[in-house]
């Protein structure tokens, strides 16, 4: 293999002829020069992961594949979809992670063989000593009912960032005044929990103050859901005429969706919508699956300090396909996660024994431009599970003064602007 | 196992791995998340990377206490006793 510098090996992986070449001579993990690590998945999680491990140890060769040449950011895509912002502020490239060192090959991961410790793309095959996979979410087509692949064309999801938002954003602004707007939120657990009010937030911001005569109604299969009581008290004082939460107990579950009538049913009857927007049941992004990292409930079980596959050794998983506990599915967990997982990753390589890691998860919602609100935690391993630690997290005061929620909205951008410099800036 | 201890084995033969200059301490990574590293002068929330010791401690225990008013820094300081505050600000100071 004429392989003579990481510059060098960088440039022969990026063509497609020399990847299949590479893949005819699997090497086996001695002979390499340096361990090789595969990260499977360009987003929050597997970026990070793979800038991280460069970071902490210039000698191991880091691969990462991811299907998209932009990355599109869901973070702040719930302002995109209520006209507050450019879906272009979304959109990030790879070239500075390159430029650091990691080999990124823009391709799609379609098998794993952890006997051999390889990964099939594109007809080629790639072998590693340690793999990571952050393939973020797939979608359970079909477990709602009517919701098929096909349906997301009429009746957008907008839960992966991208065409999605652009689709449902461009339905809101063409619908008339007077239209409604109906919501499907999904059962736990799902990417983002504080997410689908979020959204609702910011689309009955944009009724309130462009389409006064229309209505969102959030259908919900929970009675229970995240920073619930600051949501509602502000749904109350801003939107009281175009948002109506209902609840589980209130027959909020949808049971079926029609995508000919654009119509949303439930136990106690049937919604018509002029824009439906259905967040549907999710599962681990299908590469999990497929390297057999998903246990039957669709997502990952993984050690808490190494975040290797309970299930396969040599894998390990990070993001929201991971089962972390009491840590949510969030851009900034997989974030905070990648970073330990990195650090482990760098520790098993050589033997070493990884440390007992302590995580941070803050996720900001953005309810009215200026008005934001956070859930924060602080996580520890406690048997095979993160927990939180006592004491600590929780969500801002419900009784705080409008210059906090002012401050809180700041700070969330400000977040969003180091989480995606971190990431890939 | 036995795969796990050939890689072990392979990357000290073959890549002996410098050793990580002073690992992180346990949380330490995470607060980056919204202290950048390279945060610019004029951020909202202020770099941490370089800072003294003393004085990321001291805000530390402010904001543990209610002392010193947050809107998110006494949640998250909460989940740190003194000894693990102590080792992240000598981390964070450590760091350029
Ligand atoms: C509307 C909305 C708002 C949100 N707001 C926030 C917020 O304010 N704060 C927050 O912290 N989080 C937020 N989130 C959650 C956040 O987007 C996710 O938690 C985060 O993206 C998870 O990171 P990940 O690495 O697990 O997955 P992703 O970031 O989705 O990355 C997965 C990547 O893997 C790639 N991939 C998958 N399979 C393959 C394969 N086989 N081969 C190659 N590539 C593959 C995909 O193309 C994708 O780029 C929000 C989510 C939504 C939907
Ligand atoms: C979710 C984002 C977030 C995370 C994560 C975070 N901080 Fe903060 N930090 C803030 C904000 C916002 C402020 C301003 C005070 C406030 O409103 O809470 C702040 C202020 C501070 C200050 C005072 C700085 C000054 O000059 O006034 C210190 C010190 C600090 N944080 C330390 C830490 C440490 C140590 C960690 C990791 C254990 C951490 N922070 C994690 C958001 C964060």
């Amino acid at each position: 293999m004429p392989v003579t510098t990481p510059h060098s090996r960088r440039r022969f992986l990026r063509s497609s002829a020399a990847l299949a070449a590479a893949a005819a001579f699997p090497l086996p993990a001695l002979a390499q020069k340096a361990p090789r690590v595969l990260v499977i998945g360009g987003g929050f999680g597997g970026a990070s992961v793979a800038r991280e491990l460069r970071n902490l140890d210039p000698k191991i060769h880091v691969t990462l594949i991811e299907s998209n040449a932009t990355f599109t950011a869901c973070p702040f895509s719930n302002a995109v979809i209520g006209g507050l912002r450019d879906l272009k502020a979304q959109q990030f490239g790879y070239d500075k992670i390159r430029a650091g060192g990691v080999n990124v090959v823009n391709d799609t991961a379609t098998a794993v063989n952890p006997a051999s410790r390889t990964v099939r793309l594109g007809g080629i095959t790639l072998p590693y000593d340690r793999l990571v996979l952050s393939p973020g979410i797939d979608i359970r087509w079909g477990a709602l009912p009517g919701y098929e692949q096909a349906a997301a064309a009429k009746m957008p999801h907008a839960w992966r960032a991208g065409d999605q938002t652009t689709l449902l954003r461009n339905q809101l602004v063409a619908m008339e005044d007077g239209g409604v707007v109906v919501m499907s939120v999904p059962a736990n657990p799902f990417r983002c929990p504080p997410g689908p009010y979020e959204r609702a937030s910011l689309i009955a911001h944009y009724l309130k103050t462009s389409k006064p005569k229309s209505k969102l109604i959030v259908l919900d299969a929970k009675d229970q859901f995240s920073k619930q009581r600051l949501f509602q008290s502000a749904w109350k004082e801003l939107y009281p005429d175009h948002l109506e939460w209902v609840s589980l107990s209130a027959g909020g579950k949808v049971t079926s969706v029609d995508p000919a009538t654009n119509t949303l049913s439930t136990d106690f009857g049937k919604h018509a919508a002029q824009v439906a927007n259905v967040i549907p049941p999710q599962k681990a992004g299908r590469i999990a699956e497929l390297a057999g990292v998903a246990n039957q409930t669709g997502w990952c079980p993984i050690d808490p300090v190494t975040f290797e596959s309970a299930l396969v050794p040599g894998i390990h998983v990070v993001g929201d396909a991971t089962i972390a506990g009491a840590m949510p599915k969030s851009a900034f967990s997989a974030n905070a996660q990648a970073k330990v997982c990195a650090a482990a990753v760098a520790k098993l390589l050589t033997g070493a024994k990884p440390q007992e890691p302590r995580l941070i998860n803050t996720c900001y919602s953005l309810v009215a431009p200026g008005y934001g609100i956070s859930v924060a935690g602080v996580y520890a391993p406690a048997k095979d599970m993160l927990a939180e630690v006592k004491g600590s997290g929780g969500v801002s005061r419900l009784d705080a003064p409008a210059d906090v929620r002012a401050a809180e909205a700041v700070y969330a951008e400000a977040w969003y602007r180091t989480i995606t410099t971190e990431v890939f800036g | 196992m036995k795969a796990m201890s050939a890689i072990a084995l392979g990357a000290l033969v073959l890549s002996p791995v410098a050793a990580i200059a002073a690992d992180p301490p346990p949380g330490a990574t995470s607060c980056s998340g919204c202290h950048g590293s390279n945060a610019a002068a004029d951020s909202p929330i202020p770099k941490l990377h370089g800072r003294d010791a003393g004085e990321t401690l001291a805000a530390m225990v402010a904001f543990r206490s209610g002392e010193r008013p947050a809107t998110v820094m006494d949640r998250i300081a909460k989940g740190f006793s003194d000894d693990e505050t102590r080792l992240i600000a000598d981390w964070l100071a450590a760091q350029k």
